[in-house]
């Protein structure tokens, strides 16, 4: 048993702190406000190679595991959760899928581009009628000589309207449904100079209650082009290939919530410290200390389960169940520490003047996308229960 | 025992629902984005007599009877909780402030003017939250008039008020003056961005050598705390009321959404995860809205119902902030999406640990009952 990290990912985190707070933090109040991506902030994190932190060298990429990619989604979790869902979006699940699903071409096609931050990717699942039933996917793939043809939509894309590549789930086969009937592609959506490709219409930004530097749309195809060779995985089992991408962003996921989570806990103390009622600080309240504590102890323990699955994936060990943990617990115990720090700034936690408040919009999300928190808790009952010889439907 | 509405409470009921439904619900939405108060439905609740809701006939007022007063918050915080705050605001807190604690000079002076238009209450200061005993807003007194100086914060309704209800410290304690906002020295500030309660202006009040003469004193001098928790029961049996409607609104955001989402092949209403969400939000409105009955009694027979009442708000409070909350998740990505309501009512929720007091001072004071009688002292 070793808890350090070593030498080259504590560098790592020293980097990517400092870049967080030079260059993340004073963006984040415009994106909250114009609802706007940061793009310049999203271009140097490009020339310091955080687009690429988990990918192997050969491609492009740091090198640095799915450790250092938690250390990456903590870190700007801890002081912008749009900047770490935009991140997410393009490493954790766009790049992720082409990395775990694409044959050697295309991930020496693609890969490099992503790691420098040329392309920006997005990972589109999600439908109107498929969202926490994602096997109920309608988008058709048409095969077409060595092409297929792309028709139908998709919603709630992170990055969807800036994206240059995506991996993107289609039916190939209606007959067989979603599991031997669906195909994953990697698609351009954006050419050179970021015009829309023909048959891509990148639709506009969602209004959402937080996270509105982070840019969702739903997108549309209206016969897509898109080469036979492109396909990601093999042909009819592309819905596998989305799976295992999810259940490794769910690690990092929580590795972001982990980071907002334990920012609450840093504006409680500093408040704490500061604000006097009843004659004394709040820090000599015995309901702050409480508070203060249960955070402390709920965000170790999510540390450790974030960084042990972390481990799990960097040695090819099983690790969905504890990705799926990753994923509810961070989501919930993120909510509860913004919630706290909101109410333990009192009113002022309640004013979009004060930076705590855009956490509160913010981090709700996380107990919904990615797998509602609902779908999580039966994937991993689904884990537990196949062990006693039992199969749950969900 | 008897749980039954009165046929008068019923029919009142009946008249806020249907004005609720048909008048409230078309501009919350509208509201929250806007962030401004809706002016032109306070109109019609002008008309409606709901900015005298609870005043005497005497005064000119509708005089409803507790229970029916909440009813009325209830129903409207069912369509649009900042219109309830709004109103909650206005007739707890400065309406039935000045009946309770009025001359019938300063009834006869104010009133009218209220039963028209907004009050406000400016108690909260920037050192002062929860802690009332901070206050430094003086107001000097010189023969038969006080010089008010100060600056108040998250004052609801400053921007609209025509009233103010002020607490100051004097040489006699704090005092509680009734201060028009139009009067030279009292200037309106900055407007809170509030996360919630969009609809609801929130405002910094200056008060520069704002002069107030000693008829518009409500109440002795030094009786200004005991004015104010006394303002603060009423309050929070009105937000207890609109936390049960944002309660009922949730759930019935949630309910509609859940029988028309389908996901594998069923409506997820008939999930037992999502069944058990909806189950729990039955349970906590209903135990919520006996406590509001309960304490609602109290006042009408004209018993202390100052725990009732915080018992109420603070089990209101978490009801509204668990009903918003799991009607969101029931929404999924849809629930974070401002085309559907149930992200504001998520917002709005929030509120409710602040307003009429934090649950972590209400613990004190409940604690402080339940010790009550066994010498021992009890402080935050």
């Amino acid at each position: 048993m070793d808890f350090e990290l070593s030498r080259e990912h504590q560098a790592l985190r020293r980097l990517i702190r400092e870049f967080a707070e030079e260059e993340v933090r004073p963006a984040t109040r415009q994106a909250d406000r114009s609802s706007q991506p940061p793009l310049k902030v999203l271009k140097k994190a490009a020339e310091i190679g955080l687009l690429g932190v988990p990918f192997p060298r050969e491609y492009g990429g740091m090198g640095a595991g799915e450790t250092g990619y938690c250390i990456l989604m903590e870190e700007l979790g801890r002081v912008d959760t749009s900047f770490a869902t935009i991140i997410g979006a393009h490493i954790g699940i766009g790049t992720m899928a082409i990395y775990l699903g694409g044959s050697k071409h295309l991930r020496e096609k693609y890969l490099p581009d992503l790691c420098s931050g040329k392309k920006i990717a997005a990972f589109a699942l999600t439908e109107p009628q498929a969202g926490s039933d994602a096997a109920s996917i309608k988008l058709r793939a048409t095969k077409e000589g060595d092409s297929y043809i792309l028709d139908g939509s998709k919603m709630w894309i992170t990055n969807g309207p800036m994206a240059s590549t995506m991996s993107i789930l289609a039916v190939t086969d209606p007959a067989l449904g979603a599991r031997g009937g669906a195909t994953a592609f990697v698609i351009e959506t954006r050419d050179e100079n970021g015009q829309a490709t023909e048959g891509f219409t990148p639709g506009k930004y969602e209004h959402k209650m937080g996270l509105h530097g982070s840019p969702t749309a739903a997108i549309a195809f209206d016969n897509f082009r898109v080469p036979q060779e492109n396909i990601l995985g093999q042909t009819g089992l592309g819905f596998v290939v989305f799976m295992q991408t999810l259940d490794i962003g769910r690690v990092s996921l929580g590795a972001a919530t982990l980071g907002g989570a334990q920012a609450s806990l840093q504006q409680v103390l500093e408040w704490a410290a500061m604000r006097e009622q009843f004659g004394k600080p709040l820090a000599q309240m015995q309901s702050i200390q409480f508070m203060i504590a249960d955070m402390a102890a709920e965000i170790e323990a999510l540390r450790s389960l974030v960084y042990r699955t972390a481990w799990l994936v960097d040695n090819q060990k099983p690790f969905i169940k504890e990705a799926g943990m990753c994923k509810l617990l961070g989501s919930e115990i993120a909510s509860r520490c913004v919630d706290r720090a909101v109410q333990v700034l009192g009113a002022l936690g309640y004013s979009r003047d004060v930076h705590m408040e855009r956490g509160y919009r913010d981090s709700r999300i996380a107990e919904i996308f990615e797998g509602t928190n609902e779908i999580q808790r039966i994937l991993i009952a689904e884990q537990l229960l196949r062990e006693v010889g039992v199969r749950i439907r969900p | 025992m008897d749980f039954s509405l009165t046929e008068e409470q019923a029919m009142f009921r009946d008249l806020f629902r249907d004005f609720a439904q048909k008048e409230v619900a078309k501009v919350a939405k509208h509201t929250d984005e806007a962030e401004e108060p809706p002016v032109a439905l306070l109109k019609k609740a002008v008309a409606q007599g709901f900015l005298a809701a609870t005043v005497p006939e005497d005064f000119g007022g509708a005089a409803l009877d507790p229970l029916s007063y909440c009813l009325l918050l209830e129903e409207i915080a069912k369509e649009c909780m900042s219109t309830a705050v709004t109103l909650a605001v206005h007739n707890s807190l400065v309406n039935a402030t000045l009946v309770k604690y009025g001359t019938d000079a300063q009834k006869e002076k104010w009133l009218p003017l209220l039963a028209e238009n907004l009050g406000a209450f400016a108690a909260t200061e920037p050192d002062a939250g929860s802690d009332t005993s901070r206050i430094a807003t003086r107001a000097k007194r010189s023969g038969g008039t006080y010089s008010l100086s100060g600056v108040k914060v998250w004052v609801s309704n400053a921007a609209l008020a025509k009233v103010l209800l002020v607490l100051a410290q004097t040489e006699g304690g704090p005092t509680m003056f009734i201060v028009d906002p139009a009067a030279p020295g009292v200037k309106i500030g900055h407007r809170e961005p509030t996360t919630g309660l969009r609809g609801v202006a929130t405002n910094t009040v200056y008060f520069d050598f704002a002069e107030v003469t000693e008829t518009d004193r409500l109440g002795d001098e030094g009786a200004g705390m005991s004015i104010a928790q006394a303002a603060n029961t009423q309050l929070q049996l009105a937000l207890a009321a609109a936390a049960l409607g944002l309660a009922e609104g949730a759930v019935a955001l949630g309910r509609a959404f859940a029988i028309e989402r389908k996901q594998f092949g069923v409506s997820i209403a008939t999930k037992q995860a999502l069944g058990n969400y909806f189950a729990d939000c039955e349970i906590e409105g209903e135990a919520l809205r006996h406590l509001i009955e309960y304490a609602a009694w109290l006042a009408s027979e004209g018993k202390d119902y100052a725990l009732a009442a915080l018992k109420a708000k603070m089990f209101g409070a978490k009801t509204a902030r668990a009903a918003a909350n799991l009607m969101l998740q029931t929404h999924g990505g849809y629930g974070f999406s401002d085309e559907y309501a149930i992200s504001r009512l998520y917002r709005d929720a929030k509120a409710l640990d602040f307003l009429g007091g934090t649950p972590q001072i209400g613990r004190v004071v409940i604690a402080q009952q339940v010790f009550a009688d066994s010498g021992l002292a009890i402080k935050p």
